[in-house]
């Protein structure tokens, strides 16, 4: 019971996204990261998963794929939330998580309500409920909308840097929350992130992908993370460190490459 | 995280008050067009009082013959044109900000105003018609199967990869200057006679209404309002930006095709019977967003109420400004819209558009 990729590419007209990206899995119950550098294709691998990029290969949820279902079936199973949230639409804040939820759930009026109070409640958005969206911070809009995604109840939620514009503080609370969430619901979490030591510290599970858009490495943390590694698909010269009883630590020491030296990285 | 202990007002409570205060303020909007379509109805050349005009409509076999003829057959028709006529620009220009996330979104701006005059002047000036064997209505279906023409050929530009709804309403604003130059051409060579009658069209007048152009206008409305309601809650979504509609389950493509046709629908009846009225479509809206917000389910009805107690204001305004002088509703609009217009969004201190 899990979501898993097989053979996924993904082309806007010639220029290749995704190349044939294999053996990528995602089980219930834990968080996995997804990391790599920028133009890796992180954000297109998961709008393909989630239905939004048009995309050739197998994507199937637990054991049933994905290609069979109409638009709002795989939106109902899962969510994406993307990594740039800008709407300035003239709504409240429970407005909007209210209509996250009636976009799928077509179920009973008051449930619903309260369904929307228990989550702007979790992640400390009631005080805002009333404030419209325009109004709010950074941080406040972002956790809006990740109170939009978990609303849903998907079965997989997957994150586009959902914690880029919060503060250490709600950093921290935001992915401990997330990694409760998907033990206590048995919710496939997939969350893109740039921050390697909070990837190391949150995740169980890890995809690492490099220029191309392609995958150089899947699985736990500990073995996807070496220094070796992050020099080749990074290019910087890192130290890493699993104390005991402690967080672990990436700390990126040198770029190995100078800005304008090579231009091999491509941005998109 | 913690959970905050629950309070006396929780944010259901203030939000189940945040809709009954929506519906108290439609409901006030409803009473105001109400009370507007009566004044307008009892204004005009002949004094009447305001008792022998509601006697003559609600019962016209006892009212005195020149009473309900004159209420019947001319100023209820006006009346009730101006109500349906503002609806449908308002709705139109609404559900056309909605889908291209765009505040200067209306028919107007997008040039279906300026395709359906065109279609218009073709029938006016050339007597050619675009849709044979149907004399009768040659202007109206004209004005209707270009504004028609136009909508697909915005919907068609926004089909090309990487076109942002920005580039739609670039498109939008071409087709408008397209429109207004061949229109130019029709009237570079319309005849004496006719560049009056299109002139005349071209100004927005409410005088030529009539109960049957009233029931088509009504009938565009019955059609479209209710797959606006229907699709309410993805149109709601649309505004929190394309890919999160998308990822909430819209079918986005699809959606805004069927509102720009139905929206083009609304806007060509009401230009190809009254001419060309600008701001309303623009102003209603915007109106209705600065009073309750975006949530389709109050927003569509309030910009219709708003579009029509504008338009019937302007029908009085018109008859009262100049006395026994019937101006263009257009001039009216562009006049006194304007500089309403710009109070308001210089004072709302709300910014919705990212």
């Amino acid at each position: 019971m899990s979501l898993r990729v097989e053979s996924l590419s993904v082309h806007f007209g010639r220029t290749q996204i995704l190349d044939d990206v294999s053996d990528l899995e995602a089980r219930p119950g834990e968080l996995t990261a997804l990391i790599g550098p920028n133009g890796a294709g992180k954000s297109t691998l998961l709008k393909a998963i989630a239905g939004i990029e048009k995309s050739t290969g197998h994507i199937s949820l637990d054991d049933t794929a994905l290609d069979t279902l109409d638009i709002a079936q795989r939106a109902g199973r899962i969510y994406y939330l993307p990594q740039d949230i800008t709407s300035r639409a003239a709504l409240s804040v429970f407005e909007a998580v209210l209509l996250a939820r009636r976009t799928t759930h077509q179920s009973d009026r008051q449930q619903d309500l309260k369904r929307v109070q228990h989550t702007l409640q979790t992640l400390e958005l009631e005080q805002y409920a009333e404030r419209d969206l325009g109004q709010l911070s950074g941080g406040q809009r972002q956790r809006v909308a990740i109170a939009q995604a978990v609303v849903r109840e998907p079965r997989v939620l997957m994150l586009d840097e959902p914690t880029s514009a919060l503060d250490l503080h709600h950093q921290l609370q935001v992915l401990e929350w997330l990694v409760a969430l998907a033990r206590e619901q048995q919710m496939i979490i997939v969350i893109a992130i740039h921050d390697l030591s909070l990837a190391a510290r949150f995740s169980r599970h890890m995809w690492l992908m490099g220029a191309g858009g392609i995958v150089r490495a899947v699985g736990a943390p500990e073995a996807v993370l070496t220094e070796e590694r992050l020099r080749e698909v990074y290019a910087i010269k890192a130290h890493v460190e699993w104390p005991d009883g402690e967080p672990p630590r990436v700390t990126p020491l040198a770029a190995t490459r100078q800005l304008g030296a090579q231009g091999t990285g491509q941005d998109f | 995280m913690t959970v905050t202990a629950p309070t006396t007002d929780t944010s259901i409570d203030k939000y189940l008050q945040r809709r009954r205060r929506h519906y108290w303020l439609l409901a006030i909007t409803a009473v105001l067009t109400l009370c507007s379509l009566i004044a307008d109805v009892a204004t005009g050349p002949g004094q009447y009082g305001l008792g022998d005009i509601l006697h003559a409509i609600m019962s016209p076999d006892d009212a005195p013959r020149a009473i309900a003829v004159i209420v019947w057959e001319i100023r209820l028709p006006v009346a009730l044109m101006a109500i349906m006529v503002g609806m449908s620009l308002a709705c139109a220009g609404a559900e056309m900000q909605t889908i291209l996330n765009n505040p200067l979104a209306d028919p107007f701006t997008l040039g279906i105003s300026a395709a359906a005059s065109f279609g218009a002047a073709l029938a006016i000036v050339l007597g050619v018609s675009l849709f044979p064997a149907a004399s009768e209505l040659l202007t109206t279906l004209n004005a209707f199967i270009m504004a028609m023409i136009a909508s697909l050929l915005i919907w068609l530009v926004s089909r090309l990869r990487g076109v942002s709804v920005q580039t739609m309403v670039l498109m939008g604003i071409a087709l408008m200057f397209f429109f207004n130059a061949t229109l130019g051409i029709l009237q570079y060579v319309a005849s004496a006679e006719s560049l009056q009658q299109l002139v005349f069209w071209s100004l927005g007048s409410l005088s030529r209404a009539s109960w049957s152009k009233i029931g088509i206008v009504t009938a565009a409305l019955l059609i479209t309002l209710p797959i606006f309601f229907v699709a309410g809650w993805r149109l709601t979504a649309l505004r929190m930006g394309d890919l999160q509609a998308r990822a909430l389950g819209v079918n986005v493509g699809r959606l805004r095709l069927t509102v720009l046709l139905c929206s083009s629908l609304l806007a060509a009846t009401a230009v190809a019977f009254v001419g060309i009225i600008g701001f309303i479509g623009l102003v209603g809206p915007h109106i209705a967003r600065m009073l309750v917000g975006e949530d389709q389910r109050v927003f569509l009805p309030m910009s219709a109420l708003t579009g029509a107690l504008l338009m019937s204001l302007t029908s009085i305004v018109s008859k009262t400004l100049i006395p026994g002088v019937l101006l263009p509703v257009g001039i009216i609009t562009a006049l006194i819209g304007l500089p309403f217009f710009v109070s308001l969004i210089l004072k709302s201190r709300r910014e919705v558009w990212g």
